[in-house]
């Protein structure tokens, strides 16, 4: 039980990464990932807001959407919609730096496919309660993961000799791509176990 | 309240028609190239990379999201006056997410293996950047018939973009093109190409090209003679290159 658990971890956040494997969460990937600190609190409140999102799905599926599937998307999405304002809420309470750094981008955590994403591949593979949120907490911390390294790599890219063409978005993903390149690495555990 | 929602957007709209003319060709076509969603407004990337290892998931995506694309610019614009502003984005989101159920299913009854090879990624046409992105910047402002052209325009110009992803992919990554081979038996293919990587490296490529191609054309504008030398030899090869990167 506890070997599955941990599987699922870790499988979340480096077999299937879901930035740099699963193609998720790119907008957020692309767009905040010029400076650490900004990169890891982003990570940071997509972590929570996955792992709430987590928990209120594996509820909504267990008491409302076993009599109406077809409503599966609509209901995710509004209660998605709905956590986001909550947490940017908040965060604009809490600390209003914060808030500015994040700009559009907080707002847009609604919109990143990894929070939809996560509610659906968690109902596709009918996880229970606490398998749900340890598999949101691997995905969040793989988003930090691959945003934190985005950043880190973006920040020495600012210093290096690159020619003015290839600046901006093409040089990112190409760098994107190298990163995701070393995660097919971890590929290799899964035959493993 | 509702009166003044109501009379503002009418002249708005009037002069946004008048400024840019009678020119409904050129909203459709915009999307196409100029404004394409993808390869200059980099929106819709998810997609964009996870679903083009083939030309067909590349089609069946494309056009899954010209439809949901369409069908909600039309609603939105026709309902732009009765949504309060306030809920907007809600309600923009609640009619989309109707739209991509209906394409969900409608793909799970006529192609069954193609629906499970993009799994949780037709679902996720709901959060794809581009369709919010043209209710909020055009169909909430603009008139019926505008809003379904942009929509067309800009659903075509992604669609035409994931099929070039996918062509490259699918041709370097299998030797194939829509399952037929291309460059027969001896042919080692790039594994790498239809993986996650070869998505972030093909689009960096093509980016990349697109960059160095703008970066070409714009000496050709100002400068004299110096530059002149140089471009002629280059310029025949370009215009053969960009439809075929596109197309």
């Amino acid at each position: 039980m506890m070997g599955d658990l941990l599987w699922i971890l870790i499988s979340a956040m480096l077999v299937n990464n879901f930035t740099l494997v699963l193609f998720l969460g790119l907008c957020a990937f692309l767009g905040v990932t010029s400076r650490i600190a900004t990169a890891l609190r982003l990570g940071l409140a997509n972590l929570f807001v996955l792992v709430v999102t987590a928990a209120s799905v594996s509820f909504l599926n267990h008491f409302v959407l076993e009599s109406a599937p077809y409503l599966r998307l609509i209901a995710f999405i509004v209660v998605i919609a709905s956590l986001v304002q909550m947490v940017e809420m908040a965060i604009k309470k809490l600390s209003p730096t914060l808030f500015r750094e994040l700009g559009i981008y907080l707002p847009l955590i609604t919109t990143n496919c990894a929070i939809l994403g996560l509610a659906i591949f968690q109902t596709n593979r009918a996880y229970t309660f606490v398998q749900g949120q340890v598999f949101a907490l691997g995905a969040g911390l793989g988003l930090m993961l691959a945003l934190t390294l985005m950043a880190s790599i973006r920040e020495k890219l600012d210093f290096a000799d690159v020619p003015a063409v290839a600046r901006g978005a093409a040089l990112t993903l190409i760098v994107a791509g190298s990163l995701s390149l070393a995660f097919m690495g971890f590929a290799g555990l899964m035959s493993g176990s | 309240m509702h009166d003044h929602l109501q009379s503002v957007p009418a002249p708005a709209a009037a002069a946004a028609a008048a400024a840019t003319g009678p020119t409904a060709g050129a909203e459709l076509l915009k999307g196409l190239w100029r404004e394409n969603p993808v390869l200059v407004q980099l929106l819709g990337l998810c997609p964009t990379l996870a679903v083009t290892n083939s030309v067909a998931n590349a089609l069946a995506m494309g056009v899954a999201t010209l439809f949901v694309l369409v069908g909600s610019s039309l609603l939105i614009s026709s309902m732009r006056r009765l949504i309060p502003t306030e809920v907007r984005i809600s309600s923009y989101v609640l009619i989309i997410a109707t739209f991509v159920t209906m394409a969900d299913m409608a793909l799970e009854a006529l192609v069954p293996d193609i629906h499970k090879a993009l799994g949780a990624f037709i679902a996720l046409i709901v959060v794809n950047c581009i369709i919010l992105g043209r209710q909020e910047a055009f169909a909430s402002k603009n008139g019926v018939g505008r809003s379904v052209l942009d929509a067309v325009g800009m659903g075509a110009g992604f669609t035409v973009t994931l099929l070039a992803m996918g062509a490259v992919r699918e041709v370097l990554g299998s030797g194939t093109f829509l399952g037929v081979s291309v460059f027969g038996p001896r042919f080692e293919p790039w594994v790498i190409m239809v993986l996650p990587p070869g998505g972030f490296l093909t689009l960096g490529g093509i980016l990349l090209g697109l960059a160095w191609w703008r970066e070409r054309r714009r000496p050709v504008a100002q400068p004299g003679p110096a530059a002149a030398v140089v471009v002629p030899t280059t310029r025949p090869a370009e215009p053969a290159r960009e439809p075929a990167e596109v197309a």
